[in-house]
């Protein structure tokens, strides 16, 4: 069975999801889910390998549309609402270390 | 006056939808301060939606089956051009492109828009005290929670403020706040209503669903808001089933199962008691009523508090500052990200994404989020064999009445609790309904809980309508005799103004 919740283990997933958590938050943080998954252990200490897994209330199948242009979202309003855009695109700070 | 006495009017020509409008608007701006149901009150909008319902009535046209209906919206459900702010700041000043399809079914069917309500932030929480505007009150009691996610939508509806409000339900946000505020709350099949436009929380449970003071218009609202979107590749291709008519049918035959794992340890007493009296009352109806066991039902809360953070962690991911809401600004864009998440986000959201990053991650994926989806197929098949000697199941919708502020804000798991009755039916993908039946010993009401299997409205509707009929009653709200509170600042009716 999955070991408890350390410390570690949150740290390293606020860093994975881009949170900065300070050690205050860490601390609390590591109580509160470490509760929530010793509730889960009536689910996780199951053994039900052999029952299928349910990913959505129903069998899903891809829809597509006809492959033909239809009324889409208006660029200029979509672009609108970003914080900062530039020549029609999306405008964001440096990623790979060069000059933004 | 209820939703469909309002469209009848409307329809009809004996009173206006500008009338209506304005009497609602009135009541917002003047007792709004005592509940913050509202993040926005869009008067503007609700009054042009007015003048052309009215034009309509002038050209003998029929505006719809909601003609001049006051409804308010859920806040995390799309306004093109119109704040839609999910109660968090990370979507601070965003205007949607694009109308939620309910929303524009409603106006369609002649409904006014005329606000967004308040929410537990991405509607994560079960008090609506996550919000990043502050807390919504009960009505019936301003030191006690609304409930949630929905609280808002719920308040404004058990307030008078709006016939009609809608919301969304994940693990019980329409029926847990429909219990705690005394309205009706139906959450209805998963795929009956389309979710597009509907900010996504965890996207094989969520349901958009309506809020009202009668089962009848309920279930009004949603039949403008159910049938097939092919813009909702999730949306069921069937016909929606019809509702209104089958309300009066009675009970009479109808097998109903009263879920014992759901009145046991938890429950508070006086929640179990009106259950049973909601029970015999069905009895006395006709129906054959009899305590059944789902064991299963009993794993819904871990499965649940695995599958939805781990759905969550997943679809909150698109906010990072790149393409709407909020940018804190840093020298690169990795650092951006962290600071505009680590500020936009609130405790209970970021305590969901870590939860549900953490039974994703590689060694634990198996162990929580397979096992999770395993539990899944095994509640599912549980309600089937329960669902082939009944038409409908009886529960709580909440385990205990309306908490005071606080109380659970620092014991995630507590707050969990609260949706222990209602998550096995998202889990389902069914139908569930929560009916007020009277008020506990604290005078605060408590809901019953009709459940249903797929495609199972018209049963449940049956059902709900019957307890309406045989419920003790709860008093209404006293609002307007408390000063407003000046932490919770007042709505502006007179434009667009955001709390």
């Amino acid at each position: 069975m999955a070991s408890p919740l350390t410390r570690d283990d949150v740290a390293h997933v606020a860093r994975l999801a881009r949170l900065h958590c300070t050690d205050e938050e860490l601390d609390r943080f590591t109580a509160q889910l470490g509760a929530v998954l010793d509730h889960a252990e009536d689910v996780a200490s199951l053994d039900i390998d052999d029952v299928e897994p349910m990913v959505h209330p129903y069998p899903l199948v891809n829809v597509l549309r006809d492959d033909e242009p239809g009324v889409t979202s208006d660029r200029d309003e979509v672009l609108a609402a970003a914080p900062l855009s530039e020549d029609r695109q999306f405008r964001v700070p440096a990623i790979l270390g060069e000059e933004a | 006056m209820t939703a469909l006495a309002l469209a009848a009017a409307v329809r009809s020509g004996a009173r206006t939808a500008t009338d209506v409008l304005e009497e609602h608007l009135a009541v917002i701006d003047r007792l709004d301060g005592e509940v913050a149901a509202f993040n926005l009150v869009t008067a503007e909008l609700a009054r042009a939606q007015a003048e052309a319902v009215d034009a309509a009535v002038a050209r003998g046209e029929d505006p719809g089956p909601l003609a001049g209906v006051p409804v308010a919206l859920k806040d995390n459900l799309c306004t093109r051009g119109i704040p839609t702010t999910c109660s968090s700041r990370i979507l601070e000043g965003w205007r949607p492109p694009y109308d939620a399809t309910v929303v524009t079914r409603l106006v369609a069917a002649g409904a006014l828009v005329v606000g967004k309500t308040n929410l537990d932030e991405f509607a994560r929480g079960a008090s609506t005290e996550n919000s990043a505007f502050g807390p919504t009150r009960n009505p019936h009691d301003p030191s006690r929670v609304p409930g949630g996610s929905s609280g808002g939508s719920a308040a404004a509806v058990a307030a008078g403020f709006v016939p009609i409000a809608v919301g969304s339900d994940t693990g019980g946000s329409i029926r847990q706040p429909a219990a705690l505020c005394g309205v009706v709350g139906l959450k209805p099949t998963y795929g009956l209503v389309s979710r597009y436009g509907l900010v996504a929380f965890a996207s094989s449970l969520d349901q958009i669903g309506p809020f009202a003071t009668t089962v009848a218009d309920a279930v009004a609202c949603l039949e403008v808001m159910a049938g097939h979107d092919p813009l909702d590749s999730t949306s069921i291709p069937e016909a929606s089933p019809a509702l209104q008519g089958v309300l009066a049918d009675g009970v009479d035959g109808l097998r109903v199962g009263v879920v014992s794992e759901l009145l046991g340890e938890g429950v508070a007493p006086e929640v179990a008691t009106r259950t049973r009296q909601a029970a015999e009352a069905l009895a006395a109806a006709g129906a054959t009523v009899e305590e059944v066991s789902v064991p299963a039902t009993r794993l819904g809360l871990s499965a649940y508090y695995l599958i939805a953070p781990a759905e969550a962690s997943s679809n909150l991911s698109r906010y990072d500052g790149v393409r709407f809401g909020l940018r804190v600004d840093a020298p690169t864009t990795g650092e951006m990200m962290e600071r505009t998440r680590t500020e936009g986000f609130g405790e209970e959201v970021k305590r969901r994404i870590m939860l549900g990053t953490y039974a994703l991650s590689a060694g634990y994926y198996d162990a929580y989020y397979g096992k999770a989806q395993r539990v899944r197929t095994l509640i599912a098949r549980a309600f089937a064999e329960t669902y082939a000697d009944h038409d409908v199941l009886l529960s709580p919708t909440s385990p205990t009445t309306a908490f005071a502020f606080g109380a659970k804000t620092d014991d995630p798991m507590a707050m969990y609790l609260n949706d222990v009755c209602t998550i096995p039916t998202n889990l389902a993908g069914h139908a569930a309904v929560s009916v007020p039946y009277g008020v506990g010993d604290d005078g605060l009401p408590i809901g019953v809980q009709v459940l249903a299997p797929a495609l199972g409205e018209a049963v449940m509707g049956r059902v709900a309508a019957a307890l309406e009929r045989s419920a003790p009653t709860t008093p209404p709200p006293t609002l307007g005799s408390r000063p407003a509170d000046a932490t919770t600042s007042g709505t502006d009716t007179s434009a667009e103004g955001v709390r």
